[in-house]
């Protein structure tokens, strides 16, 4: 008798399911707007980098060691600490550029690091599985390397760099998370200290279905976009 | 190389492709008439695409020039280099198509480049498919067309831009014989209608009887032999004009019987030689094997026929003479029969 009534004690404690949305939803959006502005630095910082890295290689379109293996180490540099580390890592580095170290501006800036560093590997990953002799087809035909880069690689690389983009969302949704560390909020945030620390079971299994279902839906969405761009 | 029409559209002079202490190619000269089809031959790794890549510079010479339509390339600047590529189209193997674009955005693509209207590019695309007779595939992609409709769609890719020569290395291996008489008869119409010069790369015999002009044999990096193609089939000890018009192993001959390896050696030779020689000669000519062929607009052939052994082999060699061809024996039975 007293067993159970501890029991459904211990699983009554924390909000109401009525009070869980209200909650929720808000975190929902902080992780939102969080990933939606890392992933926008990242395809714009991290695009460009993976496509001066492959481009300087031996197999670009302007190899030049020097500057490959310099920026190949600037990649590496971004994805050699593990998320929490290189967070607290860039701290005055964060509190120079956004004024702040917590919270959500200041967990932008470890998350774009890591996610550039991310796509910037992705980006010459997928380029790098463009055939040679496609390129040949843009010098042989007079095109700039701009124009071979924009009309060739880019557009051969669009199926891979939709599936890397896919990994990398679910990546920073992941570091989004992680970053609660430093008050970042969002889902992940809302999960470790409501649910976790405060033992509040329906938080905890709101959040962790709330996670579950949108990696889901991005992964399944991600693939239907590439096998779309496979035709 | 044989003179048609004055003009030569390809110069290669002196041309040497070294890869570290290992030499590709080794010292080349080679020029190709201006509106003829030329063949580059040899078996693979004997550096055929390495030329074929050193004549738009798709590879830097280490020596040597490359001069296209009067314009020595090697000394071009990289802009420069990029408006003379355009002047000369190129099809690779296997086309080469882009997988994710249509038929058509494949052809455009040179033309987006060059940064036509969007207009003129439709305009220009349609007359490119239509004339390798694909019109009608224009929004496939690459992956819902056969292996010669890809082909036809990279060599009207190479055509889009009106060059003046078009490469093409190994643009009908691995398609079947019917598609790759298609390919060759879009070739040859480029060149009569177009006037284009084409450098085909091929280790097909085939290709080379039916199409080119001239022929240069590349073996270790080398030119071996070039010359017209209807001439060097001609050739006695040519090993480019038994891979041309190659002749099976003479049979021996029955007892009595001489078997004769013919070979035409005019340009020009009667059709009805056969029946004429017979009659001349007064004996029966068993045809054992042969291949007679166009070669250029020559007439070019190798045959193997059984004749008795009771004619002096003068009077034979001397009949067939004058018709244009060389008459040599292969075999006699024994030295008894050819005397009785």
């Amino acid at each position: 008798m007293t067993g159970s009534v501890v029991t459904g004690h211990v699983l009554a404690l924390g909000t109401p399911w009525d009070g869980v949305p209200a909650l929720v939803l808000p975190a929902l959006g902080q992780t939102a707007e969080m990933v939606g502005i890392v992933m926008s630095i990242v395809v714009c910082l991290g695009g460009p980098l993976g496509l001066l890295i492959f481009n300087t290689s031996p197999r670009g379109l302007a190899p030049h060691p020097r500057v490959n293996a310099s920026v190949s180490w600037v990649a590496n540099l971004g994805r050699s600490l593990p998320f929490l580390v290189l967070m607290a890592t860039v701290i005055p580095f964060t509190q120079l550029v956004v004024g702040t170290t917590i919270g959500v501006q200041a967990a932008i800036i470890p998350m774009s690091i890591a996610g550039t560093a991310f796509f910037a590997r992705i980006t010459e990953n997928a380029v790098r599985e463009v055939p040679p002799e496609l390129l040949d087809v843009g010098v042989a035909s007079g095109a700039s390397r701009w124009q071979i880069i924009r009309s060739i690689q880019l557009t051969e690389a669009l199926p891979g760099l939709a599936a890397g983009l896919t990994l990398n969302i679910i990546a920073m949704i992941e570091y989004s998370a992680i970053a609660g560390a430093i008050g970042a909020g969002g889902i992940g945030y809302l999960a470790v200290n409501d649910g976790y620390e405060q033992f509040d079971a329906h938080i905890m299994l709101a959040c962790i279905g709330t996670l579950i279902l949108i990696v889901q839906v991005i992964q399944f969405t991600g693939d239907r976009v590439v096998r779309y761009l496979l035709h | 190389m044989a003179d048609f029409q004055g003009k030569q559209m390809i110069e290669i002079s002196g041309l040497t492709k070294r890869y570290g202490s290992h030499t590709v190619l080794d010292n080349i000269n080679f020029a190709v008439d201006s509106g003829s089809i030329a063949a580059i031959v040899g078996r693979s790794g004997a550096g055929k695409s390495t030329l074929f890549r050193c004549v738009n510079l798709l590879e830097r010479p280490t020596s040597g020039t490359v001069r296209v339509d009067g314009q020595e390339l090697t000394h071009l600047s990289r802009r420069e280099l990029r408006t003379a590529r355009r002047a000369i189209g190129t099809v690779f193997q296997s086309a080469n198509l882009l997988r994710r674009l249509t038929a058509a955005q494949n052809v455009a693509l040179p033309l987006r480049f060059l940064g036509l209207s969007d207009e003129e590019v439709h305009q220009r695309v349609r007359e490119l498919l239509e004339r390798v007779g694909l019109l009608h595939r224009a929004n496939h992609y690459p992956a819902q067309l056969s292996g010669g409709q890809r082909q036809r769609v990279g060599i009207a890719r190479g055509l889009a831009t009106r060059p003046s020569v078009l490469l093409s290395d190994e643009a009908t291996s691995g398609l079947d014989p019917e598609t790759t008489r298609s390919i060759l008869r879009l070739l040859t119409e480029l060149r009569d209608d177009l006037g284009v010069t084409i450098v085909v790369i091929t280790h097909e015999m085939d290709v080379v009887r039916s199409v080119a002009d001239v022929v240069a044999h590349l073996d270790r990096g080398r030119i071996v032999e070039s010359g017209r193609v209807g001439e060097v089939v001609r050739r006695s000890d040519s090993p480019l004009a038994t891979s041309l018009l190659p002749t099976d192993p003479a049979p021996a001959p029955l007892a009595g019987e001489v078997v004769w390896q013919l070979r035409y050696t005019d340009a020009i030779v009667d059709p009805n030689w056969l029946t004429r020689v017979s009659r001349e000669l007064d004996t029966d000519i068993a045809l054992l094997s042969g291949l007679v062929e166009t070669v250029g607009g020559d007439h070019a052939g190798r045959l193997t026929v059984r004749m008795s052994g009771r004619l002096s082999p003068a009077t034979v060699a001397g009949a067939f003479a004058a018709y244009g061809i060389h008459a040599q024996v292969a075999s006699a039975a024994d030295e008894l029969a050819v005397a009785s």
